[in-house]
């Protein structure tokens, strides 16, 4: 059996108390908030959370604002927000909602976390333990329901347990594969009092302990491999972002060593720069034609971070035949699980790929310069059918050309991008070029429509001075615009890029390819004026519809030192390209100069698909 | 390139391993005896489209708040070790054991049979759970209820047996495990 772990000291200082300090349950909340370092929580309040809010209030009279509550306008926003808080810091993203309703809103920012691992905490309240189980008003089952959604999730019946809970839950969301922690107090537990411990006074109950450090022998094979192979390439995911900042550096250094081309996932952009030569752009359903090619014919296939997930693999059967594989994950339930593996390796992705190094180093191993520039000249071919070409238009902003545009015009800024998910997220994709990681934030698991602008409100909220922008969709912001109120309250200047194209664009290809053109509730019909609906707002709306004046518009828009919608209209008809077809393997993707036949690409099989 | 869907999968990102026969397997786990924790275990199980073919589960420890759950489950060797991986990472499991894996293990069941039947059948009946050392705990001029305990395969042969001497009820605990040895798990 496991013993019971002891909670690591937090980083910042903590001087440890004389005597336990007995408080009620919710200022024990907002002190271990204040001890676990946060300093900006999400929420919305409610009845069975005004204890919470009570105990913030009467914090920030004596404590001043160290703890910051932003007030979003819908709980799904404050998920979203900690998120994009949480990915472009690499701290916790920490949520407080009210019970039933304030929960259940918050349920597809948390799906959403626990899809992306994401290291999120969030609080809710609860009806009081005595009506818990009698349909009380604004009663739900939350930890019932979010069982199934999150990495773990406490119902606190003692506020004795109140402090050992949170930190249990800070170092849970925080530590190993990250995720969501939910943690449901009940009201009357808000009021009780009880003995507040610090982080480094509680005794954790669990027998929590992910593996961080990779097998010695397993790593020291995987050098041995890697030297030996011919056609490497390396295959990165968000893995790679989570492990920090050091985890893209040793990515860096290592793909240099061993002289093998890298592509990456949705979710790994950002961890190789997009300006190295070694870097193939993305991999995957809409991924390079190089990148993809590349994972199918080469012969020894490193994935660091990243889960064979079905965007990326493409038809299972088919996908790389002929290659050893390597996988480098946290969490060991992902290896293995839907492509086998011949050297699986639990650990940090940071820490395996450092020791990788050192292996590298220690053994004397040289990558085959001779194969590998075989094995460049392909990849070089590959690249000259130039996949992601598009035609130019004097007439209308291609939407490919207004990434492109914005990219050029904001490279030299201190810029982090968030997107909705459709085409535009995909074309956000393909011609951003991402240089550091942290940069990229993007519903890649889940795919929510929504989560753009809430994760730009709380990346802005990390980043102030930074240039923040969301990479829209018409019908994508719709689904969140409510947070633009909140943008404008705090003062949060995040710019948001709508590619309107007035379809729900990536359904219409869908529609286009796969069902005979039957365009079946995909036009977004009644759209907003989305330069008045910015004012009415109190933010700022520009509109462009003539690539003349696109990069005008866009310096305009950067300038503005308050939030934008900028409602640039595209091309309505423009799919995007390249594409793996449903069904199809990674070398049969289909290029922009074939599109005239995209319906019969995909067959009966494949219409199946998702 | 065109696609057969009588041969080929169904889904393209289905994982078909034809070739692969699925095994029973048994998994003990030690897991923290909280509220839900057996709705974690059995949620993964569903959410995830894995088989339950029994569950048995009770505290095992008051002390250190943690209960025993054995879990009998169906799959390929690879689906098998996702099962385990998957179990591993649920936070409130503390441990989990692959039994049927292990030489050391020991699986064992128990179960209350009922059957009624007369005359020669009645007479069969009580030799045949002699024969199986199974206890003959209720009986009635018409019937007898039998608690029988053992490897599983026991029990299914004792009921086979039953059927045709007159087999009313049976009701079944589902697997317990436990490894050889003097250590504990
Ligand atoms: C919450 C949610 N509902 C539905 C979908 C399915 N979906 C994926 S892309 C898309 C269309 C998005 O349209 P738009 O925001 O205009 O982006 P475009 O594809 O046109 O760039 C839809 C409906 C989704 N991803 N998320
Ligand atoms: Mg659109």
């Amino acid at each position: 059996m496991t013993a019971p772990t002891t909670a690591p000291k937090p980083a910042g200082k903590f001087i440890a108390p004389a005597a336990p300090r007995e408080m009620t349950g919710a200022e024990i909340v907002v002190q271990a908030l204040v001890d676990q370092g946060v300093d900006t929580l999400f929420g919305y309040p409610g009845g069975a959370v005004l204890p919470i809010y009570d105990a913030l209030f009467q914090d920030n009279e004596t404590h001043g604002p160290r703890l910051q509550h932003i007030l979003v306008r819908h709980e799904q926003g404050a998920a979203h927000a900690a998120e994009g808080y949480a990915r472009s810091t690499g701290k916790p993203g920490v949520v407080l909602v009210t019970s039933g309703p304030g929960a259940t809103n918050a349920i597809t920012g948390i799906v959403d976390a626990l899809m992306d691992s994401i290291p999120m905490v969030v609080f809710t309240g609860q009806v009081p333990t005595h009506l818990i189980g009698t349909d009380a008003f604004q009663e739900a089952d939350t930890v019932g329901i979010t069982r199934a959604c999150t990495k773990h999730n406490y119902l606190v019946k003692d506020a004795a347990d109140l402090p050992r809970i949170i930190h249990e839950a800070f170092h849970i969301a925080t530590t190993g594969r990250p995720g969501p922690v939910l943690i449901d107090i009940p009201k009357d537990v808000q009021f009780a009092r009880a003995a507040y411990q610090a982080p480094g006074e509680v005794t954790f109950s669990h027998g929590y302990a992910p593996r961080t450090r990779g097998d010695a022998a397993r790593i020291a094979e995987a050098a041995r491999m890697i030297a030996k192979a011919r056609r490497p390439v390396f295959y990165t995911g968000g893995g790679v972002i989570n492990a920090g900042p050091s985890a893209s550096q040793a990515l860096r250094t290592f793909a240099a060593l061993t002289g093998a081309p890298v592509t990456s996932t949705l979710m790994g952009l950002g961890a190789f720069p997009a300006a190295d030569p070694a870097w193939l752009g993305m991999v995957g359903m809409h991924g390079t034609f190089e990148a993809n090619n590349a994972m199918h014919d080469c012969d020894v296939m490193v994935c660091i971070g990243a889960r064979f997930d079905d965007r990326v693999t493409g038809r299972l059967d088919a996908f790389s035949p002929g290659s050893k594989k390597i996988h480098i994950d946290i969490d060991a339930s992902s290896i293995n699980k839907n492509v086998r593996v011949d050297v699986g390796i639990v650990g940090d992705a940071g820490s395996v790929l450092e020791d990788l190094i050192a292996a590298w180093k220690a053994e004397g191993l040289e990558a085959n310069r001779a194969a590998l520039d075989d094995w460049w000249r392909q990849i070089d071919g590959w690249r000259a059918r130039q996949c992601l070409k598009y035609a130019p238009s004097t007439t209308a902003i291609k939407p490919q050309q207004a990434i492109e545009r914005l990219y050029a015009l904001t490279k030299d800024r201190d810029a982090y991008i968030t997107t909705e998910v459709g085409q535009h997220q995909m074309w956000a994709a393909q011609f951003y070029r991402f240089q550091e990681p942290n940069r990229w934030m993007t519903s890649g698991g889940l795919g929510t429509m929504g989560y753009g602008l809430p994760a730009a409100v709380g990346v802005q909220l990390a980043h102030p001075d930074s240039l923040v922008i969301d990479i829209a969709g018409e019908a994508s912001i719709q689904m969140c615009i409510q947070e633009l109120s909140t943008a404008v309250q705090y003062g949060l200047p995040v710019k948001i890029f709508i590619l309107n194209n007035e379809w729900m664009g990536m359904v219409r290809q869908w529609q286009q390819l796969l069902h005979g053109e039957r365009y079946s509730q995909s036009y977004s019909e009644s759209l907003p004026d989305f330069v008045k609906l910015a004012e009415a707002y109190g933010a700022v709306g520009i509109r462009c519809e003539d690539p003349a004046e696109l990069d005008a518009k866009i310096l305009e828009m950067i300038d503005t030192p308050r939030p934008v919608i900028f409602d640039c209209r595209v091309a309505k008809l423009e799919n995007c390209l390249p594409m793996i077809p449903s069904g199809k393997a990674h070398n049969e993707m289909i290029l922009p100069e074939e599109v005239e036949d995209l319906g019969s690409v995909i067959d009966e099989a494949g219409r199946k698909l998702v | 390139m065109s696609t057969d869907p009588a041969t080929d999968p169904a889904s393209a990102y289905d994982l078909s391993h034809v070739d692969e026969v699925e095994n029973l397997a048994t998994f003990a786990l030690l897991v923290d005896n909280e509220a839900g924790v057996l709705h974690r275990v059995v949620g993964l199980f569903a959410a995830r489209g894995y088989n339950i073919e029994s569950l048995t589960v009770a505290e095992t420890d008051r002390k250190a708040h943690t209960s025993r759950i054995t879990i009998v489950t169906r799959g390929a060797p690879h689906v098998l070790d996702q099962i385990e991986a998957q179990l591993s990472k649920v936070i409130s499991v503390r441990r989990v054991h692959d039994v049927t894996r292990d030489p050391n293990g020991i699986e064992r069941e128990l179960a209350l049979v009922k059957v009624r039947g007369t005359g020669q059948d009645r007479v069969e009946a009580l030799r045949v759970s002699d024969i199986f050392r199974a206890k003959v705990i209720d009986t009635t001029s018409e019937s007898f209820v039998f608690e029988i305990t053992g490897a599983p395969g026991k029990i299914d042969s004792f009921v086979e047996l039953m059927r045709p001497l007159g087999l009313v009820e049976l009701s079944r605990t589902g697997v317990l495990s436990i490894e050889r040895g003097a250590t504990g798990m």
